[in-house]
This record gives C-alpha cells, sequence and structure tokens, in this order.
C-alpha cells in the first residue's frame, strides 16, 4: 500500500502547475472566457508541444507519456485549480479512453492527433430526458454501406463549439434505455446535417444543443455492444473530475482561510470566531477525506466491472456532497464580497457545483453502487 | 501509488487473525454473546494470553516489551482485534501511562511498573479530569503537599474510566498553586488501595457503570512515585496526545457495526416490510457505507505517510472527529430498526436467561442502551470541538 507519487508523476504535477500559472493566470481565465473565441487555441497547443499531457495516459507506442490513471489524476486535480476550460476531460479522458479499448489502427490515428493537439472531442451523451443514463439514448444510427447516419438531439454538449469531432451515444436498434443496442460515434464537426446552436455555461466554458439529421459518422466498436465500452471511459472521466473537483476544493479553502484571516471586524480578524473556524476545519475534513476516495477509485479503475463501479460512484458520492459543502461554505465566509463576479472563489463556487452534476449527481452515484449491491 | 498490502502483510494478517481466532477464551466470547457485562478478569485474562504471545504492548520501544512491528503491522494488529470484536486491551495501561513511565520514568520506576503493564497484572486508571477541568485540564485543582518522603493529595478527580477495577492510578496533581496553569502540574502514580482514596460510581444515562469519582482525601504518596520533575507534569501530559492512536478511526468497529446493522435491518418485520426493503432506509446505509470507506482510506493515507517516515501531526484528530461521527451515526441507525420495540429496557443477559422470551423482538434489546452510551465517543479523549479547535490551530493556522 502506497500512496506517495512517484518523482516523475510530482515532476509532472510542477510542470503543469508552471504552464498553468504562466498561462492561466486568473484575469487572463476572465479575459478568453468573455472573448468570442472564448478558449485559447495557442494554450490547447502549448498542452501539446510545451508540456505534452495531451498523451499522458497514452501508451509510449502510441507517442503518449505512458502514464495512467494517477498522471490523468495529476493533470486534471492541477485543471481544477486554475478553472482551465478547455476539454481535457472530453478529449483526453474520455475520449482517450474509449479510442484506446478500440484498439483498431483508426483509434490510434485519431489518439495520435489528440497527442498532437489536433483533434479535440466533445462528448454529446446528454438528451432532453437521459438524466445520466448513458443507455437513455433515443438518438439512431443506421447503417449506409460503409458509414453510418445519425439523427436526433444531443444537448448541452459541453466544449462542442472548441472541438473537431464529436463522440455520440446513438442507438442501432432497441428502445430507449435498452443497453443493447447502444454504440459510439465519431463525427467531424463540420459534418452535413450537423447543426450547432451554441451558449455559454454558467462556469464559464461553452456548450452547444446539437441537432443530428442523418450526418454521416464512423463506428467506434462492434455494433449495439457499446454500453460496456461507453461505462468503463465514462468512469475514468468520473473519477478525473472528482480530481478536477479536489483541485477547486482546495481553492475553495485555501482563498477561505486567507481571506478570514485578512477581514477584520469587531476590531478582528473575523478568522477568530470559533464559528468560523469551525466551519473552515470542516470544509478541510470534507477536502482531504474527498482526495481519499480520489485516490481509491483512481486506484481502482482496472478492477473487476462491479468493484470498478461501486469504487467510482462512492467516490463521486463522496466528491459531489463535499464540492457543495465546500462551496457553499466558502461563499458564505467570504460574506457579500463571496457574491460578486469578480473575486475568484465565486468561479471556483460555480464549477463546483456543475462539477456536483456533471457525469452523474449524487443521487445517481448512490443509486448506481445500490443497483452494484443487487448484481452482486 | 497502489492499494495493495505487502504479501508479507497479508501474511502478517493472516498470522494475528488466527491467533485471536485460536486464543480468544471461549468464557469471555460466551458473555460478550449473551451480553453479560465483562469483569476486571475477563479483561485480564484476554490481556495475559496476548502478553503470552509478547504482543500486549506493540508499539513500545523493544527493550521494554514492544514487539518492533511496523506502523501497518500495528495498523493491521488493531483492526483485526476490532474485527473480532475482542475485549479491549485497557488503554490506559499501555498506551497512556506505560509510554509516560518509559519516557520520563527512573530506572526503579522502570523496572517496577512497566513489566508489569507489559504483562497485564495491574490495572491502570487515568485521574485527569476535574469536575472543573474538562476541557481546560490546566485548571485542575487536585493538591499535592510535599511532606518529606510524601506527598499529601487532595482533591477530587472524575469521569475515572473503569476505576472499580483499577490497582493503579496516574494522576495530574498541582504542586505549586502559585504558578501560573500548566507550570505547576506534576505526575504521581497512586496505588489505588492507598487510604483516602475512595472510588463512587457514576452511573451514565444507558444505566452502566463505566465511569467514577475519585476522592482522594489526605492520600499519602511516596515522592518515589512522582515520574518527571516536580511541576512538569504537563510534559507527560501532552507526551499522551501525541502517542500511539492506531485504530483511533474505529473502522473496522463501525464496519463490523454496519454489517450487525445491515442484518438486523433485514430481520424485524415481516418479509416485504422490513427496513433492507425500505429504499430510504437502504439509501441511508449506502450513505454511512462510503462516509466510512473515505474514512478507511483516509486514514491507511496516514498510515502510508507514517511508513514512508512522514508520520502525520495533529491532522490525525480528523480521525477521531470522522470516526467517532460514524460510529455514533451507524449507532443511530440501528436505533431506527426496531422503532417503539427498542424502548424496554431488559438487559440481554436477562433475556438470555429466560430463553429470549423475555421481549417479542429479541433483537431489538440494548439497541437504545448502545446509542446512549456511544454519544461519549465525541465527547471523551478531547471533544470534537477541542479537536475543531487544534485542527483550526495546527493545520489551518487560524
Amino acid at each position: 500500500m502506497d500512496f506517495n507519487f512517484t518523482a516523475e508523476q510530482e515532476m509532472l504535477r510542477d510542470s503543469v502547475a508552471r504552464y498553468f500559472g504562466d498561462h492561466y493566470a486568473f484575469p487572463q481565465r476572465q479575459a478568453v472566457i468573455r472573448s468570442e473565441e472564448g478558449w485559447q487555441p495557442g494554450f490547447w497547443r502549448g498542452l501539446a508541444d510545451d508540456v505534452g499531457i495531451l498523451g499522458a495516459p497514452f501508451d509510449e507506442a502510441m507517442g503518449g507519456l505512458g502514464g495512467g490513471a494517477v498522471e490523468t489524476m495529476i493533470v486534471m486535480e492541477e485543471i481544477g485549480k486554475a478553472l482551465v476550460i478547455e476539454p481535457y476531460l472530453d478529449t483526453v479522458v474520455i475520449g482517450g479512453g474509449l479510442l484506446r479499448r478500440c484498439g483498431t489502427p483508426r483509434a490510434s490515428e485519431l489518439i495520435g492527433g489528440i497527442i498532437a493537439g489536433e483533434v479535440r472531442l466533445a462528448f454529446a451523451h446528454l438528451e432532453p430526458s437521459s438524466r445520466f443514463n448513458l443507455a437513455g439514448v433515443t438518438t439512431s444510427a443506421v447503417q449506409d454501406g460503409s458509414t453510418w447516419r445519425i439523427s436526433g438531439l444531443k444537448d448541452a454538449v459541453r466544449g462542442a463549439p472548441f472541438a473537431t469531432h464529436v463522440l455520440v451515444n446513438a442507438r442501432v436498434r432497441g428502445a430507449s434505455g435498452d443497453r443493447a443496442g447502444v454504440s459510439a460515434f465519431l463525427v467531424a464537426t463540420g459534418a452535413t446535417g450537423l447543426s450547432s446552436r451554441e451558449y455559454p455555461t454558467v462556469d464559464g466554458s461553452r456548450a452547444a444543443d446539437l441537432k443530428f439529421e442523418g450526418v454521416s459518422a464512423e463506428i467506434l466498436g462492434p455494433a449495439g455492444q457499446g454500453c460496456d465500452l461507453l461505462e468503463a471511459a465514462v468512469d475514468e472521466g468520473v473519477v478525473a473530475i472528482c480530481a478536477e473537483g479536489v483541485g477547486v476544493m482546495r481553492r475553495l479553502l485555501a482563498d477561505t482561510v486567507e481571506y478570514t484571516r485578512q477581514r477584520r471586524q469587531f476590531d478582528a480578524p473575523i478568522a477568530a470566531n470559533q464559528a468560523l473556524q469551525h466551519r473552515m476545519v470542516d470544509m478541510y475534513i470534507a477536502l482531504e477525506l474527498a482526495i481519499s476516495m480520489t485516490y481509491m477509485a483512481t486506484l481502482k479503475l482496472d478492477r473487476p466491472v462491479l468493484e470498478r463501479k461501486r469504487a467510482v460512484s462512492a467516490a463521486k458520492v463522496q466528491v459531489g456532497k463535499a464540492l457543495r459543502f465546500v462551496g457553499q461554505a466558502a461563499i458564505q465566509l467570504h460574506g457579500g464580497m463571496g457574491m460578486t463576479n469578480e473575486l475568484a472563489v465565486s468561479h471556483y463556487f460555480k464549477r463546483a457545483t456543475m462539477i456536483e452534476s456533471e457525469l452523474g449527481s449524487v443521487d445517481h452515484h448512490a443509486a448506481r453502487i445500490e443497483q452494484c449491491d443487487a448484481a452482486a | 501509488m497502489q492499494l495493495e498490502f505487502t504479501h508479507e502483510e497479508r501474511a502478517f494478517r493472516a498470522e494475528v487473525r488466527t491467533f485471536i481466532a485460536e486464543h480468544y477464551p471461549a468464557d469471555v466470547r460466551t458473555k460478550q454473546d449473551q451480553g453479560i457485562e465483562l469483569g476486571k478478569e475477563d479483561y485480564l485474562s484476554w490481556h495475559r494470553i496476548v502478553a503470552k504471545q509478547g504482543w500486549s504492548v506493540p508499539a513500545w520501544p523493544v527493550e521494554y516489551g514492544g514487539t518492533g512491528w511496523s506502523a501497518t503491522q500495528r495498523h493491521i494488529w488493531a483492526e483485526e482485534l476490532q474485527r473480532a470484536d475482542t475485549a479491549p486491551i485497557i488503554a490506559f495501561s499501555t498506551n497512556l501511562v506505560g509510554p509516560v513511565i518509559y519516557t520520563f520514568g527512573t530506572p526503579e520506576q522502570k523496572a517496577r511498573f512497566l513489566p508489569r503493564i507489559v504483562a497485564g497484572d495491574d490495572w491502570w486508571c487515568q485521574g485527569y479530569s476535574e469536575p472543573g477541568a474538562g476541557s481546560d485540564l490546566a485548571a485542575l485543582q487536585t493538591r499535592a503537599v510535599r511532606d518529606g518522603d510524601h506527598y499529601i493529595v487532595n482533591g477530587q478527580k472524575t469521569w475515572t474510566t473503569l476505576a472499580q477495577h483499577a490497582d493503579w492510578g496516574f494522576f495530574l496533581v498541582r504542586t505549586d498553586p502559585s504558578a501560573r496553569k500548566q507550570a505547576g502540574i506534576s505526575f504521581l502514580l497512586i496505588d489505588m488501595t492507598s487510604p483516602g482514596v475512595t472510588v463512587r460510581p457514576i452511573i451514565t444515562l444507558d444505566g452502566a457503570h463505566e465511569v467514577n469519582e475519585v476522592w482522594l482525601e489526605n492520600v499519602k504518596v511516596p515522592v518515589e512515585n512522582r515520574v518527571y520533575e516536580e511541576n512538569k507534569g504537563w510534559t507527560c501530559a501532552k507526551m499522551l496526545l501525541a502517542h500511539e492512536r492506531s485504530g483511533i478511526a474505529l473502522v473496522a468497529h463501525s464496519k463490523v457495526a454496519l454489517g450487525k446493522l445491515r442484518k438486523l435491518a433485514a430481520t424485524i418485520g415481516e418479509p416485504g416490510c422490513r427496513l433492507a426493503d425500505d429504499p430510504i432506509f437502504r439509501r441511508k446505509l449506502t450513505e454511512i457505507e462510503v462516509e466510512l470507506t473515505a474514512l478507511e482510506y483516509t486514514e491507511l493515507r496516514f498510515l502510508a505517510a507514517e511508513s514512508a517516515g512522514k508520520a502525520p501531526g495533529v491532522e490525525v484528530s480528523m480521525l477521531k472527529i470522522r470516526g467517532t461521527e460514524i460510529y455514533q451515526r451507524i449507532s443511530e441507525l440501528t436505533l431506527e430498526v426496531p422503532g417503539s420495540h427498542a424502548s424496554l429496557r431488559v438487559s440481554r443477559a436477562t433475556a438470555h436467561a429466560s430463553g429470549h422470551d423475555a421481549v417479542a423482538v429479541p433483537s431489538a434489546i440494548g439497541v437504545a442502551d448502545t446509542y446512549f452510551n456511544l454519544r461519549k465517543l465525541s465527547i471523551f479523549g478531547g471533544s470534537n470541538e477541542i479537536q475543531r479547535n487544534i485542527l483550526a490551530k495546527a493545520v489551518l493556522g487560524l
């Protein structure tokens, strides 16, 4: 049993933190998210060329760094600390996770594109009535010679405006809710028949509703048997987003401690009040427990399916609850200043709140644990 | 990073698990199963068996009887004892006074007291709290006045756990009333059979006799029974805070209790109407299990840090806070299972004696009293509020 990082992993963390520090300072981020483009292509290019983290979890044979889930966790935690909006999760973790499992020459080619910074993915899995169910799919896929045709509506597709390709879960047969009949598909964002309505998200990113009308798509994996594959890749995404949440909470706590030490009322720093001290201790404990669960789930991603699912969902439950508690407490302890758009803390709070439900809420994952119990 | 224990550690776990299974006294187990209160000899008989194996004081230096185990081995041992629900080895002896004596004691004190602690010959109690000195321990008033080769001790201690069994007690007493608080305190070892020592039971809300008042009236204590220098007793008291805390998170205790709770929820009531079938109650169980898992891996992180030579400091206080909160929560949920059937106060021993016919729902017996009793967890050993004060100061720098 060992929870220490290797020297290489520490170096990875340092270099990512340094790069984000130089290129993603809070005022710069705010300027970018208000810009028309909404993201920084040059920053993404730097992730490929300067720090090389777009290849972090891929085999060296594919041109990657040969890392694994721990490296992903390290990068995602730094992404949380810096409130990075560029699509690392969707491109490298979920998209890359799916492609890695496909093992086809085409998948390897796409992975090469990801590592080079040329392929950016958005994960179009939500439908208006799907909630968090990956099999809750009405979007259809019909074979058309050597290609497939996708029709349907995917909404709130995070990062779609920045993406070169969209990953879509669509149904080749069966009814919504059936696990059988679902596959993952890849669609180029400029494809004919794909229309997009873009809008900003509350946490500084961009998203789109995507309407597919007979859009040409490549299938990833065997037809109609994609649910297990998708679920495995999404579980990697869930753990990664837990790590992002940990990074967000580190900043929420640190900023709150700092603010309460500086803010003076009744001739003393407000941090001198025991009610505030105990709240901050509870924030600290919530954060530490969230870290432990993120480690645990990261290290259990390669376990047998039921054990993996249980571990991943348990982490999301713990981290989701912590995000709500730590986020709300951070705003409360900042007082009126926490309500302003000016301070970084409110932006960390908004991201924390969105992570709570991204890839499954606390209740969804608690129910998933119970489904695992029933299946065991 | 990796989660697995090493092959050697797993073999060690198997070894200690087998030892406990093969050597735990059958009569003590029977008493526990029947809900009969354990007596002094029950505790000490197990202590002596463990001592014979050489494992009664694992964390001590080897020269005084320690095992030389790694932090992970000590963790595994503590966990296996909890898992097997054994009568506890009395921590006041092995984890509290023992380390003070081997750290600060004279060679004579070490030779006289340590072997008897290791062997389980003496039972020690802790004379710290007073009616006016709880969280603010240094406000203690018990006086010790030097009279030749003796101190004459007068005062009252309270919440003294299992003092009714104690042969010896370690006491914090004031030897310099003019000094400020912590400065005038000394650490005395007092023979509980000394004239002037009176132990009076305090019956707690669950009807149990665990804690006591200890009155000291002109008790003569030889100066040779003072550990460390006069007026430096606070140094000894502080040292105890940092000592062995394996098992402080009560993870294995909570796992055992949660397993019993699940069984109880699947037992009481007609099939289909049991709490185990109720989605709302099931969700409560899921949530507490997730909390317990988070605590377990937090404890393992601290353990891994310690094994890597980075011993955690006061951060460990969070294990006490969460460990007690979770254990209490499980007792709370256990209380929910029998509903109003939990209201009858019938001892399990009585019910057992009458062939389990004493009440209609035997599994409800003791559930409420356990819940009441465990409220102590967040109060003793430095209340959870005091633990938060410590974390605020030492970790967050507030």
